[in-house]
């Protein structure tokens, strides 16, 4: 028997982690937010280690799926595999970043998107 | 319930929108400096694997020992409001992985194609992704030093910028500079807008 393989950071096998799947149970934009509550963190100590790790992250601050995974090192496909679960399990809350549709609701982003870089 | 989780519950969570500004260049011209000197956080990087093919890869079975390569995406965060955060992602240097820019695009905000004066050439591909997505950008000339000073219409000449895209001067190592750069990314996108309305902006006061 071999040493204990870790596949993180091994580049050939990145989906170890997900078990080889690769399909996210929902799509999940780079730069979506996701929270986990309190409780929520309590049940993520029973979903593994990758699971448990990401709701502490998320816990303390709202955190990117992009920043997930540069985090963890989990490339971000990985990534999206793993949150999409957490979602479906009710162990993460994901905020939309949907693009705002409607004129009135896009002009509104952009001015308090302008109004946070004026004040930087 | 004990009191400290009482508090941490007591306010309902507010929905929290994320947006994110794209900063895309050639390799080397300054995006991660650029998104460094305003972002909250130092840059990070996340990474997408594929095949060389330049395609995702979307079935594990199907990633071979060779052929698979990484594709690193530097990015930043400014936390605007407890409801609000903003994201610059600057996109991979190389301009092959296209459909990584898809993905980067897709929502955001607006972008700067930011151009290093010394490797003008380098800014051709940036400029023709952008000329055929429907997202509002502008062309931010990265002023290093001792890089050859030229005028903007001699920029915009030369790389054949549309009248209708701004171009501004930046450095991307300022903050100052970095943050008027994007003030005017999301003030062009507020004029497109109100152009693809049909109107004209409502007059303030």
């Amino acid at each position: 028997m071999g040493q204990p393989h870790d596949p993180r950071g091994n580049l050939v096998r990145p989906y170890a982690v997900t078990r080889g799947r690769t399909e996210p149970r929902r799509e999940i934009p780079i730069e979506a937010v996701l929270v986990a509550s309190q409780d929520a963190l309590q049940e993520a100590r029973f979903a593994g280690h990758d699971k448990y790790r990401i709701a502490v992250l998320c816990e303390s601050k709202a955190q990117s799926l992009a920043e997930l995974s540069a985090r963890t090192r989990h490339p971000l496909g990985v990534m999206r595999v793993l949150v999409a679960d957490m979602v479906a399990d009710g162990l993460l809350a994901l905020h939309s970043a949907v693009p705002k549709t409607g004129f009135a609701e896009r002009m509104d982003l952009l001015e308090r998107v302008l109004s946070g870089l004026r004040k930087l | 319930m004990d009191f400290a989780s009482y508090e941490r519950a007591g306010a309902p969570p507010k929905e929290i929108t994320s947006a994110k500004i794209v900063i895309a260049g050639g390799f080397g011209v300054g995006k991660t400096t650029l998104v460094g000197a305003v972002s909250e956080i130092e840059p990070l990087t996340t990474e997408a694997v594929m095949t060389s093919a330049g395609q995702g890869v979307d079935d594990a079975s199907k990633v071979p020992d060779k052929g698979t390569t990484t594709v690193a995406m530097d990015f930043g965060r400014i936390t605007m409001a407890d409801d609000l955060i903003l994201y610059l992602f600057g996109t991979p240097g190389q301009t092959r992985f296209w459909f990584m820019w898809d993905e980067l695009i897709r929502g955001a905000v607006g972008a700067a194609v930011l151009v290093d004066t010394r490797r003008i050439a380098d800014a051709f591909a940036p400029l023709d992704y952008f000329e055929n997505r429907h997202l509002p950008y502008l062309v931010a000339l990265n002023c290093f030093d001792g890089a050859p000073r030229y005028e903007p219409d001699e920029v915009r000449e030369a790389l054949a910028i549309p009248a209708h895209v701004p171009l501004v001067m930046c450095d991307a190592r300022v903050r100052d500079s970095v943050k008027q750069t994007l003030v005017s990314v999301v003030e062009h996108a507020m004029d497109t807008l109100v152009a693809e309305q049909g109107g004209y902006p409502a007059p303030v006061g």
